[in-house]
């Protein structure tokens, strides 16, 4: 089992959840996190205060997976993710040691679909 | 023979309640939203508590000691004739008028409308101390400031006794009495209480409520200016067109300004742009045309817009929130340009011939500057005096750790925003 | 025999504060209405257009906009006035508002009017920004108002409400605007939407704050009591008329909405409310002054029933992308109450203050073609003018954000600001 963890645009939230249902992935969470990478931040000015590489508003996915489904995942994501610019950011993949269903006790690959 | 005038009367009493409208919500909203998120209610509590503080030491004593015809200190301070309000009844008129002496309003009314102007003054000073003052300190602070800089300046410049007055000074709707005043409270304060601790300026938590709040701003400056005239005519209309054009240009030259020096119009820009202009209008709204009202827009504008991004950085003083930068320097040049600008055309059919500098009068040049000038020493060596005493007994500024969580945690046991739920 | 005219105070008591008011509905109150509908990253540039809009129409108008609007002189003959007043030049403070509503003998001061009708000449152009949100370049948005407040909003204002326009002698009835102001407006809306083109979503966008967005409607509420109930130039019974049909009208088309909406999509919302609401005002605000209270519950009830089918089913089907619904609800809204208003138009209203105005359910046929022709005239003026200005500007400056400074949003892009802070 793994943890697919992706950092991506705000805008493209909706375009990469179609790409994942479309996968038969459909058991995402969701957060507002702040970052950059290789982007570098934007520039903001409040009266006369300029300030460059500030951190930008980013989506953060969590999905956790089968192995067979961890492909499957990262093109879904990097697909539909992808715009060729810099800013796009980025996927990591955790091993994932135990999933539990709090509601009905399952573990495992049970536990994730 | 003056008698009570309805007409003067409706409106004066709903530009009492916008002037109220511009403490809170107005000015709270302007100064929360470009605090810090962990600071936002403390700064709208300090708003918020002026306006109920100063509002019952008004009618105890602040309108007596400004404005009573009898005098503890000739020239400078009323005296308690009229403490509570006594011997001031429903149906007594207003001994004070501007532009209608036939058709007056309750003197509860003046009182009333006078109080508001009380209130939003020592407000104004929020903005130079933010985020780092005692909470029973800015009580301590604001209770003093109002009687021993707010009242003897009201009564030097609008009282009929005033000295300042009976020079013949023109203070329509405030620039010095308001303006300079709390301005120069800033700058002493943010010069006393010291810098906050940063390593860079802090961005505005919530940049839409400071928009909205400059908007309330202007939306009730028609009654502080307007309202000022005490009576429903063409004076209060001519006051209307140029407190409202002086804001309107304001805001377009800060937003030209902007885009030139720093390439881009910024929201902060015009809601900051259109505030400097009013407090620059304010003493000169019924005395100039809309000539006058056009540059004395522009041009404070421009020296706010420099005195704000170059000046405070250059020399260092932190005015948070640029109470100083805007209202003190605004109010200032509103205040010189009246002596230059005021046009007698607008006095002629209420009786008056308040001429400046280019109708030919240089004489109310010299006598807007000294006003000016005593306000100045008087703001800079009271407030300075208040904070000294007020240090030694409480302390003015919080701890750094306080600061560095927060003051709504830390004052007031309260978060403004939840996060979850 | 008509008394020699004198200033009232009374009257020119209340339209100060109609005026304050008329000011309050454009900042903060539009601003909020159409700030909380757009996505969080976008909300500073509504914002912002709103704000300048004051600013800049406020400078225009004293400059030339009021005297080519309402000058006794004309340019074009019923449809422009001259530069007699630019600046207000031959205005003192002491002059008499040579217009009036119900009460020739106790005039405001002239000034007085001007700036009234300044708020008026703010509010229209802003109204606009609902149509073209999220996805236009600041400075053709600056350009596009600049023009349009001069090439459409005066000559329609001129025609409508100058003793000398033509629409104006013709009889046409229009209290507080909604020819002038929203069916103008909301045509334009359509114009530029359609001009500008779809946003590019998968999806619609939910509002970023809809707190704001009600706090705003219940502003633009309260400020419209200035803008109709203020149109009667005086504090008299035909003002609290006004008034009355005002809240009247808003109320109604508020439930009425929410009835729908709990019919149609099974929940009443907040925003159907506060749409409702709006929609109610903008139908009422040709006919306050002229209809009674049943045809204030007709018209918010009709308004409101109408605008809902247009923006919930019609714009879909469209598919325009008319982002903040402000054809939907200015444009329609507009033209059902201008039309109304040639319908119930109620002589009995203006009995007391020498007018005669009735409508087709009062046996005068007459008014309601006068409303469908002054309709007409300000939708083609209004589409056309709308498309030309457009053209010209997109062909210099161009109108519309790239697709990348769209996806990351325009207060970031256009103004290096951010709305609100995440961590401090």
């Amino acid at each position: 089992m793994k943890m697919i963890v992706a950092i991506i645009q705000p805008y493209k939230l909706e375009e990469v959840k179609e790409a994942l249902y479309a996968a038969n992935i459909n058991l995402i969470t969701v957060s507002e996190v702040l970052g950059h990478g290789r982007q570098g931040g934007v520039a903001e000015i409040y009266r006369g205060n300029k300030e460059t590489g500030n951190l930008l508003r980013k989506i953060r996915l969590e999905i956790a997976v089968n192995e067979d489904f961890v492909e499957k995942a990262i093109e879904a994501i990097q697909g539909s993710a992808r715009t060729g610019e810099v800013g796009d950011g980025k996927i990591f993949i955790y091993d994932l040691a135990e999933v539990v269903r709090i509601r009905t006790g399952e573990r495992g690959n049970e536990a994730i679909g | 023979m003056p008698a009570l005038s309805p007409g003067n009367t409706a409106w004066v009493l709903v530009a009492t309640a916008l002037v109220m409208f511009m403490t809170m919500p107005a000015l709270g909203m302007f100064y929360g939203g470009l605090v810090r998120k962990k600071n936002v209610l403390n700064t709208l509590m300090q708003c918020f508590i002026t306006l109920a503080l100063v509002s019952a030491l008004w009618v105890a004593f602040g309108y007596s000691l400004a404005f009573s015809d009898g005098e503890l200190i000739p020239g400078v301070l009323g005296d308690f004739k009229w403490a509570f309000l006594s011997g001031i009844s429903p149906d007594s008129l207003s001994p004070y008028y501007v532009s209608d002496s036939a058709g007056r309003i309750p003197h509860l009314l003046f009182a009333m409308f006078q109080c508001m102007f009380a209130v939003i003054t020592p407000a104004l000073i929020i903005g130079a101390f933010a985020e780092r003052m005692k909470f029973s300190a800015f009580l301590a602070f604001t209770v003093a400031w109002l009687f021993i800089v707010y009242v003897p300046l009201a009564h030097m410049v609008w009282s009929t006794n005033g000295w300042l007055n009976k020079l013949g000074v023109m203070d329509f709707a405030g620039g010095i009495v308001v303006h300079v005043n709390a301005g120069i409270a800033a700058l002493v304060t943010a010069l006393f209480i010291g810098r906050r601790r940063a390593l860079k300026a802090f961005p505005p938590h919530n940049l839409p409520f400071t928009l909205i709040g400059s908007a309330m701003l202007w939306f009730g400056w028609f009654g502080f200016n307007a309202g000022s005239s005490l009576a429903a005519d063409g004076l209060a209309a001519s006051a209307l067109v140029t407190t409202n054009t002086a804001a309107a240009v304001a805001a377009i030259v800060w937003a030209i300004t902007d885009s030139i020096v720093n390439g881009k119009a910024t929201i902060l820009g015009v809601a900051t742009g259109a505030v400097a202009g009013l407090a620059a209008i304010t003493p000169a709204a019924g005395f100039v045309n809309v000539g006058g009202a056009f540059f004395i827009g522009a041009a404070s504008s421009l020296i706010c817009f420099f005195m704000v991004s170059f000046v405070k950085a250059r020399l260092g003083y932190d005015d948070a929130l640029d109470a100083f930068g805007c209202h003190g320097v605004g109010g200032l040049f509103g205040s010189l340009c009246t002596g230059l600008f005021a046009d007698p055309a607008i006095w002629r059919a209420y009786g008056g011939g308040h001429a400046g500098l280019f109708f030919g009068n240089p004489r109310q040049f010299l006598v807007q500057a000294l006003a000016c000038a005593v306000s100045i020493a008087l703001a800079f060596g009271g407030t300075l005096a208040i904070l000294k005493v007020i240090d030694l007994f409480i302390g003015v500024r919080v701890d750094s750790k306080a600061e560095a969580m927060g003051l709504d945690i830390t004052q007031h046991e309260e978060r403004a925003y939840t996060v979850i739920e | 025999m008509t008394a020699t005219p004198i200033l009232s105070g009374s009257n020119t008591a209340w339209v100060i504060m109609a005026t304050a008011m008329v000011m309050f509905m454009t900042v903060p109150a539009l601003a909020l209405f159409y700030g909380g509908l757009v996505r969080k990253k976008n909300v500073l540039s509504v914002l912002m257009q709103c704000f300048i809009t004051l600013a800049l129409v406020s400078v225009l108008w004293v400059v030339a906009g009021y005297s080519l609007a309402f000058s006794d002189s004309e340019l074009i003959p019923g449809v422009l006035g001259d530069f007699k007043w630019a600046l207000f030049n031959g205005i003192t403070p002491n002059s008499l508002s040579p217009y009036y509503i119900s009460d020739a003998a106790g005039r405001i001061p002239h000034i007085l009017y001007a700036m009234f009708q300044c708020m008026f000449a703010v509010i229209t152009p802003a109204l606009i920004i609902g149509a073209f949100a999220e996805r236009m370049k600041f400075s053709a948005f600056l350009a596009f108002t600049v023009a349009w407040l001069f090439l459409i909003y005066v000559p329609v204002a001129h025609m409508v409400w100058s003793t000398n326009g033509w629409l104006c002698k013709l009889g046409v009835l229009d209290f507080a605007g909604g020819t002038v102001v929203h069916v103008n407006a909301g045509v334009a809306a359509l114009a530029t939407a359609l001009f500008i083109g779809k946003r590019k979503s998968l999806k619609a966008f939910p509002p970023h704050n809809l707190p704001f967005t009600l706090i705003g409607a219940a502003m633009l509420w309260f400020g419209w009591f200035g803008f109709n109930a203020g149109s009667a130039l005086a504090a008299d019974g035909l003002a609290a008329s006004a008034f009355m049909t005002t809240n009247t009208a808003a109320a109604v088309a508020a439930l009425v909405w929410a009835l729908m909406d709990s019919l149609v999509n099974g929940k009443a919302t907040i925003l159907g409310v506060a749409t409702g609401a709006v929609v109610g005002l903008v139908a009422i605000t040709p006919a306050a002054g002229f209809v009674n209270v049943g045809g204030a519950l007709a018209i918010g009830a009709i308004a409101s029933a109408v605008c809902f089918v247009m923006v919930t089913v019609v714009k879909k089907k469209l598919g325009y992308d008319d982002a903040l619904d402000a054809f939907g609800c200015h444009g329609i809204g507009g033209l059902v109450g201008a039309l109304c208003t040639g319908i119930f138009a109620d002589p009995a209203i203006w009995k007391g203050f020498g007018g005669n105005y009735s409508g087709l359910l009062y046996g005068n046929s007459r008014q309601l073609l006068i409303q469908l022709l002054a309709c007409l005239v300000s939708v083609v003026l209004s589409f056309l003018g709308t498309l030309i200005i457009l053209k010209v500007v997109d062909l210099t400056i161009g109108v519309r954000v790239d697709a990348k400074v769209e996806a990351i949003g325009l207060d970031i892009t256009q103004h290096e600001e951010r709305a609100y802070t995440v961590i401090e």
